[in-house]
């Protein structure tokens, strides 16, 4: 009768209060830079702690310049304001005596990369952090959302947060795909569909023969995305692929992994269990996703035409005006006119190792193209960018022309110096195309880390079936 | 705990921004989460459309190209404390400086047919009030926007929006209301549950002991 978030719902559920909201007890609660400063200042005026300090990890990750060589610390950033920032981190970490993967760690590096990579997130959690990309972590079976700064300081409080139930949408993705096709096209296929307010409300539990199929790495990209599609929560039953994760990157002794083992087992969606919304897709048909606007949803197969206002209907005109104006497109009819400028390949959406060895294995002995001014990979953690290494992808990039980066957040969101300047077209990995994301009037297409790999090489969206 | 003292009727002018979608990046973009302060981002909402340059943190206004065309920078809109918007307001980035930026510039109630829920969870800790209202409701109110100066009156008890002889009523839980009436603080009405937290814990520790590794 339960879905797999009543079932961790209830777990965690610690009272209900006179307001008939609830109490969930949080058992992870990770911290970044840029969204704890505030909430670390609200504890100390309360002249509060942090109610179980091992809860917390913290890393610096949003402002982090990504070009920093050896001998590197917080204090080595040129941007002051940015510096103000990572060294405020590190004086509220070292104040409370919180475990903080800084900016000197060869582990540091985006807080939903290192989460699941060093062990810290394991399936049956609850999990928050001042991000909406936590729910990356439902990937692994965990209910995860992302929090505002209030609730950061609430969490550090009281290790609890105050919340209403959701509502339960099922996503099964049935069938399979071609070798061009990425769980990142899955899931910008689904936000075409649904649309960003699509999974306003709800926990999405992304289920299905093709979910089964793919890797954990895969899975992290569509729960990173679930937010996307308006969905603060994405998860994934656990299963042996996710167990086998979870034990290869575990820092319990045997007798405690088997005894958790035999619970995460259970952490399924019941049969007959009961959903508000189920929608079913055939990802066999889905080709790879290109966007082409300003909101994740205005999403297209590669080879379409772009939408104009004569083919919009009428609520949707405006949108589509002003995204197309935004995104300078103007005789350009279809994805493939467009000329691009940059490409950048990371963010917490693709930047583990899977997503850098496909992109590296297009790039593989070609050269990116003459009207691509820059190409970066900026790894999503130390760890994952020391594996790449060691496989030699960061020669195959740089062979390229690619420039290969320190780990951060880096050109999804431009807090540090990787931002597009003003009009620059790029073909990008991350997950938000909103205006300016990237930088001041920077235009931004999202797409997988095969097909941003593609466009480095061809300048243009190219046809990934005739190269 | 203290009332707020204009907590209860919101009135003014309402300005209007006719587009779906508005994420928190819109509200206010990155540049402005360097800040490690709550207070003082009323210079930065919008940032994007008020001004025709681009920005720094601790530049303020003045220094800026203003954009004459858009709605906040036009009297009487520069001093709106209501704004009208359409579906989907907020969404995107869990940002909470998007709703300072909002507070701070003086707004006190967003309308619109939908909105993120993380912004929605966030307006209510800071003393914002989100309004979902049917579609059709807003396309009225976005009808009188071209005919004049809208102005309204919110009454947040009765969960009413004033308008002339009209009245359209809205829907919002209780106790999110109660949290903008009476500035309630919500880490000291958790802690009035500290030992259940302690006994749900205690118990936890017990039957899920890898958690606590």
């Amino acid at each position: 009768m339960k879905t797999l978030y009543d079932k961790l719902w209830e777990e965690h559920h610690v009272t209900q209060l006179d307001s008939g909201e609830s109490l969930l007890y949080i058992d992870r609660h990770y911290l970044h830079e840029v969204t704890s400063p505030q909430a670390f200042e609200g504890l100390i005026k309360k002249n509060l702690k942090p109610w179980r300090l091992n809860a917390n990890i913290a890393t610096p990750d949003h402002n982090v310049p990504t070009t920093r060589g050896n001998n590197f610390n917080s204090e080595s950033i040129t941007d002051e304001i940015s510096k103000i920032q990572v060294v405020e981190l590190d004086k509220n970490c070292n104040k409370f005596g919180i475990k903080q993967f800084d900016i000197e760690s060869n582990k540091q590096g985006i807080v939903h990369v290192i989460g699941p990579e060093l062990g810290f997130t394991i399936p049956g959690m609850t999990i928050v952090c001042g991000d909406s990309h936590t729910s990356t972590h439902g990937a692994l079976g965990c209910l995860a959302m992302g929090i505002g700064t209030s609730e950061v300081e609430h969490v550090l409080a009281t290790q609890c947060l105050k919340v209403s139930k959701l509502k339960n949408m099922n996503v099964r993705f049935e069938g399979e795909v071609d070798e061009h096709v990425s769980s990142k096209d899955i899931v910008l296929y689904l936000i075409g569909q649904i649309g960003t307010a699509g999974g306003t409300g709800y926990a999405i539990e992304f289920s299905g023969s093709y979910i089964s199929s793919i890797s954990v790495e895969g899975r992290m990209t569509i729960c990173n995305m679930a937010i996307e599609a308006g969905a603060k929560v994405g998860l994934i039953a656990p299963d042996n692929k996710t167990i086998e994760y979870v034990k290869s990157k575990s820092f319990l002794d045997d007798d405690t992994f088997n005894q958790a083992k035999e619970y995460w087992k259970t952490l399924m969606s019941d049969d007959d269990a009961k959903f508000d919304k189920e929608i079913t897709i055939d990802v066999s048909k889905i080709k790879p996703q290109v966007t082409w606007g300003t909101s994740p949803e205005m999403v297209l197969n590669y080879d379409e035409s772009i939408p104009t206002v004569f083919d919009t209907k009428d609520e949707n005109k405006k949108n589509v005006e002003l995204a197309r104006d935004y995104m300078g497109i103007e005789n350009e009819t279809k994805l493939s006119d467009l000329t691009f400028d940059k490409v950048f390949i990371g963010s917490c959406t693709n930047s583990r190792i899977e997503d850098l060895r496909q992109a590296a294995e297009i790039v593989k002995g070609k050269t990116i193209a003459s009207n691509i001014s820059e190409a970066i990979v900026v790894p999503g953690s130390g760890l994952v960018k020391e594996q790449a290494e060691n496989e030699g992808l960061d020669k195959v990039f740089t062979d390229a022309g690619f420039i290969w980066k320190d780990p951060g957040c880096s050109m999804c969101l431009g807090m540090n110096p990787d931002q597009l300047k003003p009009y620059e077209r790029c073909a990008s990995t991350s997950n938000r195309n909103f205006e300016g994301r990237q930088g001041y009037l920077g235009r931004t297409h999202l797409m997988s880390p095969i097909m941003a790999a593609y466009t480095a090489i061809n300048g243009t969206i190219g046809d990934p079936y005739e190269i | 705990m203290k009332s707020n003292s204009e907590g209860l009727i919101i009135n003014g002018v309402v300005a209007y921004i006719d587009r779906d979608n508005i994420d928190t990046d819109q509200i206010i973009p990155t540049e402005y989460l360097k800040s490690i302060k709550k207070f003082g981002f009323e210079d930065y909402l919008f940032d994007g459309w008020r001004y025709k340059d681009d920005g720094k943190l601790g530049i303020t206004k003045d220094q800026r190209v203003i954009d004459e065309n858009f709605i906040l920078n036009k009297n009487p809109f520069n001093e709106s404390k209501i704004l009208l918007t359409r579906d989907n307001f907020g969404c995107g980035s869990s940002r909470e400086h998007a709703v300072w930026a909002l507070r701070d510039f003086g707004i006190k109630a967003v309308i619109a047919s939908s909105f993120g829920d993380i912004f929605y969870n966030n307006s209510f800790k800071n003393g914002v009030l989100p309004i979902k209202l049917e579609k059709k409701e807003i396309n009225f109110l976005f009808d009188q926007t071209q005919q004049k100066v809208l102005e309204l009156s919110i009454n947040l008890q009765k969960k009413e929006i004033n308008y002339g002889k009209k009245t359209i009523s809205f829907n919002v839980d209780k106790h999110l209301i109660d949290r903008i009436i009476y500035g309630l603080d919500d880490v000291d009405i958790t802690l009035k549950e500290k030992g259940k937290i302690f006994d749900f814990e205690r118990t936890r520790i017990e039957e899920r002991p890898w958690i606590f590794k």
